[in-house]
């Protein structure tokens, strides 16, 4: 039995201690928001907060994150849309949309520990996200206008 | 904070949770995203539980395409697939303009497979130009009834009513859509009544050209878009397969399970029997969830006897090819006019100039493994739920392998997480079916590993082109000779859409266009073949730009050698055969101005990039091209442009600004047509630089990311995009951004440094190859 605390609820879950957290989260939680995509942490598809880091939920298994706090896309805008979230709605950066949850945990924990990140910040930590459909130019942009709009957000909070 | 207990065994039993867990708790419900109605499954992209929004009072429905509920929501069935196109906002959009609808009460309906939808197929960025004369009159149709009915209302002429915002007015007195319909219309219009109705005039389409949000954005940021790997229900069991070596001709000798049996959740492993062909050999591992399943399949044994295929290589396809294109009597001979003879033209030349191009095998890798959930519901229907993108050519297979009748089969389209033509073939739902029905229709829900995907695909298959041209004593172009030799998708999967050559022979259109220009050449001969070598080695498949995608960059690699070889400017010497006449003049509707408008973009992207200019740095250059996409029958053209540089020593090219110039005629949605250049133009760069595998033993070598390197953001240039105004007929926007980019970058290459890069991807060992041999 594995307890962890996933987008604020505790969970305890009975499963093979060595099944990826991806699986568990989709099949187990059902929340399917989390992707599929290489299996071995090269796309990105599958990125979660693990402890607030950006974590590659397909290669982490469930032993591993046993009383840790879990966020998924699920549970980043559960009090309304995340400035990132509503970044990628202005400038509509989804096409097939397969990798934007993934993108966009990436995208918030790059923020949190870059409020401020130049270009080459971004195209560092993005790299990891592979976006099939090339929304790359977009994505740059959404996180960009969202950063922004999180200092604008702080100074006048 | 609650807590709560969640196992595969007793999810059912979890109790109703907070807001936040709402998938949990529909979950525990048992039907997750709403058990689909037999033969009405449908979705709604833009709600989290994908259900088709229900009308509320009185619903009329002018035509199939679309109803108006009393509310006034109008709601649009689209029969395309989304895969990031945004076509159901495209389709809805084009209606809701013509009908004089308000775009907040709009919605869309991905429907199901019923036959009454006619041909359903998502490719060949035909979406947009197919349904724009269908859902205007759709629209017209709706629009006129609401009028009559308004002015019969009024007892005033129909003519005084206008419609507009979804109300309709006449006189001071207006009606919303939604009143309108509650007070009871059944209008219906025979096709010949459709054909006939008033389309509105470009300057009274209202919604056209404006930036609308997609209707299908806000559920693909918040993880609630649904695509086929999340189609869920009640009492499925998980399946992973375990391939056979080769595509074909293997057969299951045995299947040992034994180390298998003690991992919790595995249930059994199923030898498929496939009586449509499409998948043979495959095992298929069963059990109670998905990692079960996988876990399964890495410690279960399979045996086959295997065929010739586990001894081709890429070396032997494209091996193959030559000899192919060495013999003159191969392949079908394509319609380029009546233009004089091309081996007399030849034989009287006083030069000739000749290059071979070639590209490596290329994957798909949508980003979404390929999936499937297949069951037989409650009614005796067989309902498959997946990503398609050509329902009408899948579902045949799926009753050949089911073994029932065509109305005893529906598909349920889901999200696609990725199409580039993939899904096109829907080959991997039918192991998924398969296991169904050796389970006596109890769902399955197959996921193939990324690998495993990889080797099922049904890659770009290698290719060669080769291009011969004919110089008189004056260097002017007098003849042509053009032949492209690959494995064809078309005559593999549906020889009945192929077309015959002037010499009878079928081809394969999406392995040939490209290679029909739009150049004024004189004599000329485009010759298409197909390579059975590579056919029995692999599926070949269609993907994102097809043909016009490889073809492009030996044509306009070509154009540009040949410019040089006379010592003409690449630029100018292809505006000096673009000349709008004879075949190449275009025709009505869709290819009005031909060559003349292939040149405008040409001439607009070389001034756009500044292409000329003397001032770059050693080893940089700006490289040109132009092509249309798809076919000459719907040519959307492009101008395209890259700066890039060399490193002499790695043989690294660095891209830094993309340009593209595209008249693809009128511009429905602006903010879309960019994404699909943008998106389009970067896959052309990740296909020209970075993509690439090769067939070793049938299989391909390279099958997930550790050695399969797509474009990253970090490499992604700058691109600036150009879209010409114009009131001509849209055409499509999918792939053409990508067929100019690899000449581009080739021709830029050669700019810079001097060395000619003849084959896709341009590596950078290739570079330095080909500075070191001196080709530099």
């Amino acid at each position: 039995m594995i307890e962890c605390t996933i987008n604020g609820e505790t969970v305890r879950l009975d499963a093979d201690p060595d099944m990826p957290l991806l699986w568990a989260l989709r099949d187990l939680a059902g929340l399917t928001g989390t992707k599929f995509g290489c299996g071995i942490g090269l796309c990105g598809a599958c990125t979660v907060h693990v402890g607030g880091r950006a974590t590659r939920s397909c290669i982490t298994p469930l032993k591993d994150v046993a009383g840790t706090d879990i966020t998924t896309i699920e549970g980043l805008g559960a009090d309304g849309p995340h400035p990132l979230q509503q970044a990628w709605r202005d400038l509509q950066v989804p096409q097939c949309g397969y990798c934007q949850s993934g993108q966009i945990m990436q995208a918030a924990a790059l923020l949190k520990d870059m409020p401020n990140p130049s270009d080459e910040d971004i195209d560092a930590v993005m790299t990891g996200n592979l976006c099939r459909c090339m929304t790359y130019p977009r994505i740059r942009g959404a996180i960009r206008d969202a950063a922004a709009a999180m200092k604008e957000a702080s100074a006048h909070g | 904070m609650d807590e709560q207990r969640l196992s595969a065994d007793d999810r059912a039993d979890t109790p109703r949770l907070s807001r936040r867990s709402f998938l949990v708790s529909m979950c525990a419900a048992g039907a997750v995203f709403g058990f689909p109605r037999a033969g009405l499954a449908a979705m709604n992209p833009g709600a989290a539980d994908g259900q088709p929004l229900e009308a509320a009072g009185r619903r009329y429905e002018p035509t199939l395409w679309y109803w108006i509920d009393s509310q006034g929501q109008v709601n649009v069935n689209v029969i395309r697939a989304e895969m990031g196109q945004h076509v159901g906002t495209a389709i809805a959009r084009i209606l809701a303009d013509e009908l004089g609808a308000r775009w907040e009460d709009v919605h869309i309906d991905h429907v199901d497979s019923d036959p009454k939808w006619g041909t359903m197929v998502t490719g060949g960025s035909w979406s947009v130009w197919q349904s724009w004369p269908v859902y205007r009159r759709a629209g017209a149709a709706g629009r006129t009834a609401l009028a009559e009915k308004a002015a019969a209302l009024w007892g005033v002429s129909a003519d005084a009513v206008t419609v507009a915002d979804g109300r309709v007015s006449a006189g001071g007195r207006s009606i919303g859509f939604g009143e309108l319909v509650q007070k009871g219309l059944d209008r219906q219009f025979s096709q010949d009544e459709l054909k006939a109705l008033p389309l509105k005039s470009h300057d009274e389409l209202t919604l056209l050209g404006r930036n609308l949000k997609a209707l299908d954005i806000d559920t693909k940021t918040n993880g609630q878009a649904i695509y086929g790997i999340d189609a869920q229900v009640e009492g499925m069991v998980h399946a992973v397969p375990i391939l056979p070596p080769t595509r074909y001709d293997c057969a299951i000798t045995n299947i040992d399970d034994s180390a298998a049996k003690d991992i919790k959740g595995y249930q059994q492993t199923l030898k498929l029997e496939d009586p449509s062909g499409t998948a043979p050999g495959w095992a298929m591992v069963i059990a109670d969830n998905h990692w079960a399943a996988l876990k399964a399949s890495r410690q279960i044994k399979v045996s086959y006897n295997t065929g010739d295929a586990t001894e081709v290589g890429e070396a032997e396809i494209q091996a193959e090819n030559r000899r192919l294109v060495d013999d003159t009597g191969t392949g079908a001979i394509m319609d380029t006019g009546d233009n004089g003879d091309v081996d007399a033209t030849f034989a009287d030349a006083a030069d000739t100039f000749q290059a071979d191009y070639t590209t490596q095998t290329v994957l798909h890798f949508q980003l979404e493994p390929a999936n499937a959930l297949v069951f037989r519901n409650d009614d005796g229907v067989w309902e498959v739920h997946t990503g398609n993108q050509w329902q009408s050519l899948c579902l045949p297979w799926l009753q050949e392998a089911l073994g029932v009748k065509e109305d005893q089969v529906v598909m349920r389209t889901y999200m696609l997480g990725g199409g580039f033509g993939r899904r096109l073939n829907g080959d991997y739902a039918i192991p998924a079916a398969l296991a169904s029905k050796a389970l006596g229709g109890k769902p399955v829900k197959m996921i193939l590993t990324r690998e495993d995907d990889s080797h099922f695909d049904s890659t770009r298959s290698p290719t060669l082109s080769r291009l011969r041209m004919a110089f008189n004593a004056d260097n002017k172009v007098v003849g042509m000779d053009s032949a492209v030799a690959s494995g064809w998708p078309t005559k593999v999967m549906i020889p009945g859409f192929m077309p015959k050559g002037t010499n009878g022979e079928p081809y394969d259109p999406f392995s040939s266009d490209g290679i029909d220009h739009w150049y004024g050449v004189g004599a000329q001969r485009a010759r298409a073949i197909s390579n059975e070598l590579a056919e029995h080695t692999f599926r070949p498949g269609w993907l994102r730009s097809v043909s016009p995608g490889w073809i492009n960059f030996a044509v306009e690699s070509f154009m540009d050698e040949a410019a040089r070889y006379i010592g003409a400017d690449p630029v100018q010497f292809r505006l000096d055969h673009f000349k709008a006449e004879g075949r190449n003049a275009g025709q009505a509707p869709n290819s009005v101005g031909g060559a003349r408008r292939q040149a405008a973009v040409l001439k607009r992207v070389a001034a756009l990039s500044d292409y000329g200019r003397d001032d770059l740095p050693a080893d940089s250059a700006i490289g040109i091209a132009t092509t249309y996409g798809q076919s000459r029958d719907m040519p959307t053209w492009v101008g395209g442009a890259v700066h890039l540089s060399v490193d002499r020593e790695s043989g690294r090219v660095d891209v830094h600004k993309i340009w593209l110039v595209v008249d693809c005629g009128t511009v429905v949605d602006p903010d879309g047509a960019r994404a699909q250049v943008e998106g389009s133009a970067l896959w052309g760069l990740s296909m020209a630089l970075y993509e690439g595998t090769e067939f070793k033993n049938g299989r391909v070598v390279d099958s997930n990311l550790d050695s399969y390197g797509p474009l990253r953001m970090i490499d992604a240039p700058e691109i600036e995009i150009e879209l010409v105004e114009s009131t001509e007929v849209p055409v499509g926007l999918g792939e053409p951004g990508t067929t100019v980019v690899a000449p581009a970058i080739a021709n830029g290459i050669q700019a810079a440094v001097g060395a000619r890069l003849r084959h896709l991807p341009i590596t950078p060992a290739a570079v330095r190859e080909a500075l070191q041999s001196g080709s530099a």
